[in-house]
């Protein structure tokens, strides 16, 4: 029968199931190959909290998300064009995010009786009305693998395994992807398991001919190559990213890098890269917890180390007095915060924005900070290189805003050469005549750094407040009302030394739209779509979040109303507002789940058409 | 893989090397309070320092809070005085990233036991090589005199004015049952001894604990007199001699036997007992390291001070070096390039 090609711009397929169903697995093999197409990719892993949830239950579904594309994919995708639904649980929790008329992959195996009470269906949905309006496709993946796989001999418990890799097979026919990475991918990691090979590989060819066979397959999909610039590409994650830059910026900087840090989620990946990176002469200390963490990377940064510490909210809740500590002893230190939904233990797989404020005030007495936040997965590496840069320059401890989101999706990013990337400099004191702990550099009043092992400068730091230039302790009232200046105005002086914000669209007008962090994507796609319709509105991304950029109060002064979109409840908000004292319109989202472009989008054309009220 | 630091250190030591206590002693004044047993920690410190043979740039001293806190500002070493029950936490960071320093750890019975608790128990067991001072004084002074985790049951203080009801950590049991190899207490009366001591600390590779009673003259007066005081200490403590019988005594007359498990005293002097009975001690035996610890707070048995454990264990950052060498050795140098290719790629 003739199948019809069909071109696209844009798709986004959820890939849902158990946890132990392997769709995080499936869900990263087809992103690869939609990157090795060349396509934009954007990627949201969606787990439970739990390792292993009851099987077919409603909080226990794990799903991976696609969204790839020709151009312009910002985002995981605001709706789901493709699912695929290992049990009626995964249904019946991304059915109301699947796109009126869009495909749905069933495997029947998990819509016996006892799933469907599980999911707390009556009847069942594939044989009901609940599907009518989409384009069902209803199998049993068992029956399937056993009557194509007859002649390879399977044994039933790798049938079992490779159910997942039957869906990945149709999915690739759906979108006519070649099988090649993801062969290649199986066969370098079941190297030396010839039989485990055959039964992948075997599965993933009868997936595609069980779609190429089927009557009600009709269409097969094609999205075209999307017009990146040229050079060698990978995807990656967030935490991937920040874990690069670290070692990249050790490298740059010719510091040894030390990370102490303990493993919490969503940021436990940064630390599961490092602690294999040793042959890269990495150091690195699990700690017995979050304090031990920060407090081994301080006194790593004492002793001459880019030294990081990377965690989630809860952990920096823990660390603040020790990043209080590496305020006043001025040592440079990274500490990466991959927030979630909180308060307290919150939900530790979701995302959130919910950290800001406590980056910036949450330390005791004035405890100012440089504050970054990453716009996207490759972003984390770019940002993490500048907060090294930050750090080392102004000696400071410097804070990472990372997310959930960001920090576990994947997107294609460009791999930069090690060679291009610029040198960091680490500004060591090493002519014991002209030192003092607390001399300052004139231009950044950036301390002196003399560590253990140099001779002649030994001295002694600590948490007490110092006499300004020889660091000797001191309670003397206007020496700490200076040494609190100073620390704040080493800070301020960073604005100097930091890109201007860049204004997209109309330099001035009516409305601009500010996004800071993960929602990066969801805005910049709600203002591309804004703008093609000939809207008004204008845009700026912050990544620099303490200080801001310096052309910020200008560029804001030029607009009649601003509006941030965040996930919290206004963080970035309450701190314009007490800056530059104007007036910010907020769109608050705490779902632990992404902004989806079009909620901004129609928020915007509210705004716009209806000048609504303030938030 | 050599850094900025590793060139900068690899310069010869250009002073000189031969110290007197002077060259560690800073131009400060010590404000603790007079009679501070703290002070008798100083001064064998000082004192010790010359002895090591290395460049003193390379000693450096971390501090917790409390009274002993202030110790790195008296010794003109680097120095760390961090926050309250984190100097583990520091120390272990700062001797993982440069084995190559002598580090030393000064805590007290309120930082290391109550809020650094946890970092003391995995730093013995993790056994980085530091060598931990811990001031106890059986109290809170800085705060102005509340009860710590060593105070004794019924202990008066500001904050337990009708006794303490807790009981009190055995720190040498507790650094033995996590782990620490070496483990020994000293006190502040006894300025030769505690100089041996932190040799022997100081030479030993790994952990090394030291516990000090230091006699708070304001809020704990005389807590140790009994352990400390030249009239008393003899009868009621007994000095561990690694391969030497436990004999103790104004007059060397009574000994140490085991009963089963349980240490007993016996009399040398009435023809029952002679000191060939006696229990010997052996620093590399963690059991009886054990018993011996246990005989602490027991009112029929001397107070052991010494070295009641010296057992050898790989130092944790030489594990994280040879671990860093094997990968180099069997993976070659990581090629930076190849690590931000990844697994798989490809070309737009």
């Amino acid at each position: 029968m003739t199948k019809i090609l069909e071109h696209l711009e844009e798709a986004t397929i959820r890939f849902a199931g158990d946890s132990g169903d392997g769709m995080q697995l499936v869900g990263t093999q087809f992103s690869e190959t939609a990157g090795f197409a060349g396509n934009e990719v954007n990627t949201f892993p969606d787990y439970p909290s739990e390792i292993r949830a009851p099987e077919g239950t409603l909080y226990g579904v794990s799903a991976f998300q696609v969204h790839f594309g020709t151009r312009n994919i910002h985002t995981s995708g605001d709706f789901i064009d493709v699912l695929v639904a290992m049990n009626a649980s995964s249904l019946k929790v991304n059915l109301t995010n699947l796109r009126k008329g869009g495909i749905i992959i069933a495997n029947t195996e998990g819509f016996d009786a006892h799933n469907l009470a599980l999911a707390k269906y009556e009847t069942n949905p594939l044989e009901d009305e609940t599907l009518n309006g989409y384009e069902v496709h209803s199998l049993n993946i068992t029956r399937e693998l056993k009557s194509s796989l007859k002649e390879v001999g399977v044994s039933s418990k790798l049938i079992a395994k490779i159910k997942n890799i039957f869906a990945l097979g149709i999915t690739y026919w759906l979108f006519h992807r070649s099988m090649e990475p993801t062969a290649n991918w199986i066969n370098k990691k079941f190297k030396g398991k010839d039989d485990v090979i055959l039964a992948n590989v075997s599965a993933l060819h009868a997936g595609w001919n069980y779609a190429e066979r089927d009557e009600h397959f009709r269409k097969q999909y094609v999205i075209d190559r999307s017009p990146l610039p040229p050079g060698r590409y990978r995807n990656i994650t967030g935490n991937e990213a920040i874990a690069l830059g670290l070692v990249v910026a050790a490298r740059k900087a010719n510091l040894p890098l030390f990370l102490g840090s303990y493993p919490i989620t969503p940021a436990t990946d940064i630390l599961h890269s490092i602690s294999g990176y040793k042959k890269y002469g990495v150091k690195h200390l699990q700690a017995e917890d979050e304090i031990a963490g920060i407090c081994s990377a301080i006194g790593a940064a004492f002793g001459g180390s880019l030294a990081a510490t990377t965690t989630s909210g809860p952990g920096l809740s823990l660390k603040t007095e020790a990043m209080g500590l590496a305020v006043i002893t001025e040592l440079p230190l990274i500490v990466v915060d991959v927030q979630r939904a909180g308060p307290s233990t919150g939900i530790p797989t979701k995302t959130e924005q919910g950290d800001l404020l406590m980056g910036m005030f949450s330390r005791h007495g004035e405890a100012p900070m440089p504050i970054l936040a990453a716009s996207g997965s490759g972003d984390c590496f770019d940002i993490t290189l500048e907060a090294a840069r930050i750090a080392l320059k102004y000696m400071t401890p410097v804070l990472i805003l990372s997310d959930g989101y960001i920090g576990q999706a994947s997107e294609p990013w460009k791999i930069p050469s090690v060679n291009s990337i610029p040198e960091i400099k680490a500004y060591f004191t090493t002519d014991p005549s002209n030192f003092a702990p607390y001399k300052r550099d004139e231009q950044t009043l950036r301390r002196q750094w003399a560590v253990p092992g140099f001779e002649g400068m030994e001295h002694r730091i600590g948490g007490l407040e110092k006499e300004d230039g020889s660091g000797n302790v001191s309670s003397d009232s206007i020496n700490h009302e200076k040494m609190v200046r100073l620390r704040q105005e080493k800070i301020e002086r960073i604005a100097n030394d930091i890109p201007d914000a860049v204004v997209e669209g109309e330099q001035e007008g009516d409305l601009l739209l500010i996004s800071w962090g993960s929602t990066y994507g969801a805005a910049k796609t709600a203002f591309e779509r804004l703008k093609e319709k000939g809207t008004p509105v204008s845009f700026v991304h912050l990544r620099y979040m303490n200080p801001f950029p310096k052309n910020l109060a200008s560029i804001l002064d030029r607009f009649q109303r601003v509006v941030i979109p965040e996930l919290n409840m206004g963080q970035l908000k309450l701190l314009i507002q007490a800056k530059y004292l104007k007036p910010v319109i907020g769109i608050h989202k705490v779902q632990g789940k992404p902004f989806k472009s079009v909620e901004l989008e129609e928020k915007l054309d509210n705004l716009l058409t209806q000048k609504v009220e303030l938030v | 893989m050599k850094t900025a630091i590793d060139e900068i250190l690899e310069k010869p030591h250009e002073g000189n090397l031969i110290y007197t206590a002077k060259d560690f002693k800073p131009n400060v004044d010590v404000r603790w309070c007079a009679g501070c047993g703290a002070i008798s920690v100083l001064s064998p410190s000082q004192r010790l320092m010359p002895e090591l043979g290395i460049p003193k740039e390379k000693i450096v001293y971390v501090s917790g809070i409390g009274c002993s806190g202030r110790f790195p500002y008296y010794m003109d070493t680097y120095g760390f005085h961090s926050i309250h029950g984190r100097a583990l936490g520091i120390a272990s960071g700062l001797k993982i990233a440069r084995p190559d320093l002598s580090v030393w750890v000064v805590t007290g019975d309120g930082d290391n036991m109550s809020i650094g608790g946890n970092h003391f128990i995995h730093a013995c067991r993790r056994n980085v090589d530091l060598n931990i001072m811990m001031f106890n004084n059986e109290v809170y002074s800085l705060t102005k005199g509340q009860y710590s985790p060593t105070s004794h049951r019924g202990q008066i203080t500001k904050s337990s004015p009708l006794g303490a009801l807790d009981d009190p950590f055995n720190p040498v049991s507790l650094a033995l049952g996590a782990g620490a190899t070496f483990v020994a207490r000293g006190h502040d009366k006894d300025r030769n001894q505690l100089q041996q001591l932190l040799k022997r600390a100081h030479e030993h590779k790994g952990v090394s604990f030291v516990e000090i009673y230091t006699n708070c003259r304001i809020f704990n007066d005389g807590a140790f007199d009994l352990y400390t005081n030249a009239e008393t200490r003899d009868n009621h403590t007994i000095f561990l001699e690694h391969g030497k019988p436990l004999v103790f005594g104004k007059t060397k007359n009574k000994g140490i036997i085991l009963d089963g498990y349980t240490p007993k005293v016996v009399n040398l002097d009435q023809g029952d007992h002679s000191v060939s009975d006696l229990l010997i001690h052996n620093e590399k035996d963690s059991t009886l390291a054990f018993i011996l610890a246990n005989m602490t707070y027991s009112e029929d048995l001397p107070r052991p001070m010494g070295v009641l454990q010296a057992i050898h264990r790989t130092p944790y950052e030489e594990r994280v070096v040879n671990q860093i060498q094997h990968e180099i050795t069997t993976k070659g140098e990581g090629d930076l390039q190849g690590l931000l290719a990844g697994e798989s790629n490809w070309l737009v």
